[in-house]
């Protein structure tokens, strides 16, 4: 199938959204923005900087760090180590849902803490104010862990974030201090944020506890951030099919759970971006096999829950996983059915995150629609054409300066889950073990695929494609809506969700039919602008007499 | 509970500063920009600064919220941020076309000491600054005041940078606005039209953060006060500045600059501030209020007289920024509650000495502003004093819903309600407003609240 035969040629389109660049920015834009081909996926420049003042939806390490990886464990107290704004923007925006055990148990994550440093800190430094912020925290709340961000001017005066937890972690004794130098300038985007986080949380969190728990089926879901309750609904699936989930990296997770997580038997990955690295690791350390899956989308789930009864390879595991996708889908299907005349035919666009742009077609496929084209804000070459090009990145200045753990096998603790052989013929059997195909397979022929794209460029694309809908963020919500094109908030789900496994599809499913279908999108136009403003004849007498 | 970690103990902290009654001066920076025609907010730092401040205010506006960034990364925290700016202001031009860019700094670049100046300048000098388009500046580093300081001053930039004193006054009346809403902003606009007073409004955000659904999105909005009128405002009879920490420096500048002599009057909020703005502007101008505001008034004060039962004695806890609270704090006075807890983090002296004045008459209220006047240390109070009424922005949310107390949105921001950007709380409307919202919400707790045989149907 082709997409876009009602479109102009994509290279016309690609040329006509660099146009009006410099010649410069042009040239570089252009490498970003390719035309898909399935069969031989080209080259995507990706994870390169952004042209300064192009106008881009991405943030910063910081945010990559705090914001998404280890803002949603509720029991850790994050105190962002700079002026006031960085952790006032961080607090609560991002929807991670959380339920601590009980009433009593600690949740920091409706609170917001900050050294608020102050010019006579950036002047004669602020460790000494960092150092007493943790111990006030400490004083107040008694907690198991409190991490330290730093922000910009922390790496610039040289605060030692790393130094201060160490001392404050002695002196207390208690309580696990780490610091993150994860300032904003460091990368071109989120991504360096989410790797400087996934170091820290290897180093300093996981393998702290090593009591093995009980259950037959142990795994960790990475990558899942229970965004409007995405981690809860995997919660219910997984109970439910008889499989234990040892810790969530990191959505409605404690402490607790990402100490113990090295005693799970498998590392499942939903967001590839964010979170690629401790599988990696982990994989290296104590031998747990990382996989693939994909939880959004109602079929997508139950080819993911097959896999890991695959994985684990045991028959009564298979049989009680095909029981609740018997159970749960002729649900999904009522509703599919009813909807899917309604958005059959219909086209989308996604652009963001590193992972969502991708996971979110499986939906927009089981609603019938097409997805015309497609990228992320931060993500790199493998999340678009898959790992096997991992070797053929060229890494540059940017990239060089995010540390990459030296990780060996764990003399005590490291032990393979799986042999080679076994791994082998999991792959063969069409398991992503250690592998990501990456979006682009996905996509159609001809369909557009563009990384980091600018403000300029989208305002083009739905100018040209008038696409039914458009999956972004906040900053892109209203300009695009007050361009008459329903947009769909992938980060934040416009406060709703959640958008995983079975209940979460039927939720979207029917989102997406209230967007693309809602009657006020007719209502734009004023009568009297529809009807050519005071041309009209006289006004009629128009009445009935009895 | 929400934020069950909240002990009703007070310590004193030095260190940590917990649930924040402020955020940081960039944010205020793009704010005051939009409110010019034409303008793109530029920040100097990195992508996160920006995406942040675009993303606070959209939530908060529900409007399209378009600003540039100078894409820092550490090379350029290294080596300065010059290359970034210049390519910054020549990709701007070519791409989105703007009549004005505004920079602001940021933590980043003013700790690595970029000299926006310098670097604007260097972008005339090369060339990079279209005939008839314009590169302005203000220094906005995050680790000094809040949000409020950085509109302030950015308004001082604008005001400074534009304005020119050709000799001839004209008959006209500048009026600063300190940070209000679009709503605000037209209301002011309203009552100075019905004074029949000639005024020169900047910042002006209505018609720009309050835009109407056509279909299309116009990427310069409508409104924002022009280039013409920012440069005649050298030439105004006087400036009013609605409020002493987000308005009074731009018209000191103003003056400095083009002996325009100015006024500080309070951000017109509740009774005694509109009656002193009014005053005020008739005076300037010259003319008679007309009965129409008289009567304005009238139906404020009708409405106040005739509820005072239901606001009498009431105990409020506020918290936002300094130029709405006093005279929010004024005008609860007025209306007989006792406003008992009040914190905002942005620091001051100002601040100070008019609550000392204004709170004279509530005998140990508990205020605080500058470092560690935070929420945390609000929220403390109110467990050790309740209160009936709780006033600030979204934030407040979690403690209202802990403590079980009505609560009035009001502030910045606002990220759960629509409203403010549409109806104003400013003037005797506003004002009125802001009573039908007090009201509604210790009426609807009467209603739910009370025993069944003291349920009332008037009230």
């Amino acid at each position: 199938m082709e997409a876009m035969k009602q479109y102009p040629d994509p290279s016309r389109i690609r040329e006509e959204l660099v146009q009006k660049y410099p010649a410069k920015v042009a040239k570089k834009r252009t490498k970003s923005i390719v035309i898909n081909d399935p069969e031989s996926i080209p080259e995507v420049q990706a994870n390169v900087r952004t042209v300064p003042g192009i106008i881009t939806q991405r943030g910063c390490s910081y945010a990559g760090c705090k914001g998404v990886v280890l803002g949603p464990t509720r029991d850790i107290v994050n105190i962002v180590h700079g002026p006031i704004g960085c952790s006032f923007y961080a607090w609560l925006t991002r929807r991670n849902q959380t339920r601590p055990e009980t009433p009593e148990h600690e949740n920091y994550i409706t609170y917001c803490f900050s050294t608020d440093m102050q010019e006579e800190n950036v002047v004669f430094g602020g460790e000494k104010k960092l150092k007493q912020a943790i111990q006030e925290a400490y004083d107040l709340f008694h907690p198991k862990s409190i991490a330290i961000f730093s922000t910009c001017p922390v790496g610039l005066i040289g605060d030692d974030v790393h130094a201060a937890s160490k001392e404050m972690r002695e002196k207390l004794g208690d309580c696990n201090v780490f610091g993150f130098s994860c300032e904003g300038y460091r990368g071109v985007s989120q991504s360096a944020g989410h790797h400087i986080a996934n170091n820290g949380v290897f180093k300093h969190m996981v393998g702290r506890n090593n009591e093995v728990k009980e259950g037959k089926f142990k795994l960790n879901l990475l990558g899942e951030y229970n965004i409007g309750g995405d981690a809860f609904e995997i919660e219910r699936i997984f109970e439910k099919c008889g499989i234990t989930l040892v810790a969530s990296f990191s959505g409605n997770s404690t402490v607790g759970q990402l100490e113990n997580s090295h005693t799970a038997d498998l590392n499942v990955i939903m967001c590839h971006r964010s979170i690629n690295y401790m599988g990696e690791m982990m994989e290296t350390k104590y031998g747990i096999p990382w996989m693939k899956v994909n939880f959004v989308g109602a079929e997508s789930t139950a080819k993911s829950l097959r896999k890991i009864a695959e994985y684990f390879d045991d028959a009564e595991l298979k049989a009680r996983v095909e029981e609740v996708i018997a159970e749960e889908m002729p649900k999904v299907k009522a509703i599919i059915d009813e909807i899917r005349p309604r958005t059959e035919g219909k086209t989308a666009m996604l652009f963001v995150g590193g992972s969502r742009a991708h996971h979110y077609q499986d939906l927009f496929t089981e609603l019938g629609m097409t997805t015309v084209a497609a990228g992320y804000e931060f993500a790199h070459r493998d999340d678009y054409e898959g790992r096997h090009v991992l070797p053929n990145i060229k890494i540059d200045a940017d990239s060089k300066n995010i540390e990459e753990l030296k990780v060996t096998a764990d003399p005590e603790l490291y032990q393979p889950r799986k042999t080679e052989a076994e791994l082998e013929a999991l792959k063969e059997k069409g398991l992503e073990i250690n592998g990501y195909e990456g979006m682009m397979k996905q996509m159609m022929k001809k369909s557009l695929v563009i990384d980091d794209v600018s403000h300029y460029e989208s305002e083009k694309l739905i100018e040209i494609y008038k696409p039914d809908i458009f999956c972004a963020g906040i900053k892109e919500k209203y300009v695009v809506q007050k361009m008459g094109v329903p947009l769909k908030q992938l980060h934040s789900y416009d406060y709703g969700g959640p958008y995983t496994g079975f209940v979460g599809a039927t939720n979207f499913y029917r989102d997406i039919d209230r967007m693309v279908n809602n009657p006020v999108w007719k209502l734009i136009k004023a009568p009297w602008e529809k009807a050519g403003n005071g041309k009209g004849t006289e006004l009629e007498a128009a009445y009935v007499t009895q | 509970m929400l934020l069950r970690h909240t002990p009703k103990e007070v310590k004193e902290r030095e260190g940590l500063t917990i649930n924040p009654a402020k955020t940081c001066q960039p944010i205020g920076a793009m704010y005051a920009a939009l409110g010019i025609h034409g303008c793109l907010p530029h920040s100097h730092g990195s992508q996160g600064c920006c995406s942040y401040h675009r993303s606070t205010l959209t939530r908060h506006y529900k409007e399209p919220v378009m600003a540039a960034t100078s894409s820092f990364t550490e090379g350029a925290s290294v080596f300065g941020g010059q290359a970034n700016l210049l390519q910054s202001i020549e990709t701007i031009f070519a791409v989105y076309d703007p009549d004005i860019i505004a920079v602001h700094s940021t933590c980043l670049s003013e700790t690595i000491g970029d000299d926006l100046q310098q670097i604007t300048k260097k972008a005339s000098d090369d060339g990079k600054i279209p005939e008839g388009k314009y590169v302005i500046y203000a220094s906005t580093p995050s680790f000094v005041g809040s949000h409020v300081t950085g509109y302030a001053n950015m308004l001082t930039g604008i005001a400074e940078q534009f304005a020119q004193s050709t000799g001839e006054k004209k008959d006209q009346i500048n009026i600063i606005a300190g940070w209000m809403e679009p709503s605000d902003m037209r209301e002011i606009k309203r009552l100075s039209k019905e004074l029949g007073v000639k005024i020169v409004l900047f910042p002006d955000t209505s018609d720009v953060l309050d835009a109407p659904q056509t279909g299309k999105h116009v990427f310069y909005p409508k409104g924002g006060t022009t280039v013409e009128e920012l440069k005649s405002a050298g030439d105004s009879k006087c400036s009013l500045a609605l409020g002493c920490i987000s308005a009074e420096p731009a018209a000191i500048g103003l003056d400095k600059k083009c002996r325009v002599p100015f006024e500080t009057v309070d951000m017109p909020i509740g009774l005694s501030a509109t009656d002193r703005f009014i005053m005020s502007l008739s005076k300037a101008a010259g003319v008679e209020v007309p009965d129409e505001i008289t009567a304005e008034r009238g139906r404020l004060i009708d409405v106040m007289t005739d509820m005072e039962q239901y606001f009498y004695g009431k105990k409020v806890a506020l918290f936002g920024d300094p130029d709405q609270l006093i005279p929010l704090t004024e005008f609860l006075l007025d209306l007989g509650m006792k406003p008992v807890h009040i914190v905002s983090g942005t620091p001051g002296m100002r601040f100070e000495k008019r609550m000392k004045e204004i709170l004279q008459r509530i005998p140990g209220a508990n205020f605080k502003n500058g470092l560690n006047a935070d929420m945390f240390l609000l929220h403390q109070w109110m467990k050790n004093e309740p209160v009936d009424l709780l006033i600030g922005n979204t934030y407040g949310k979690y403690i209202a819903r802990d403590e079980n107390i009505p609560f009035i949105r009001f502030g910045f921001p606002i990220l759960d309600r629509i409203g403010h950007s549409y109806f104003p709380n400013v003037g005797y409307t506003g004002s009125l407003r802001l009573i039908e919202k007090i009201l509604g919400v210790l009426m609807d707790r009467q209603d739910r609240e009370a025993p069944e045989e003291k349920f009332e149907l008037v009230m």
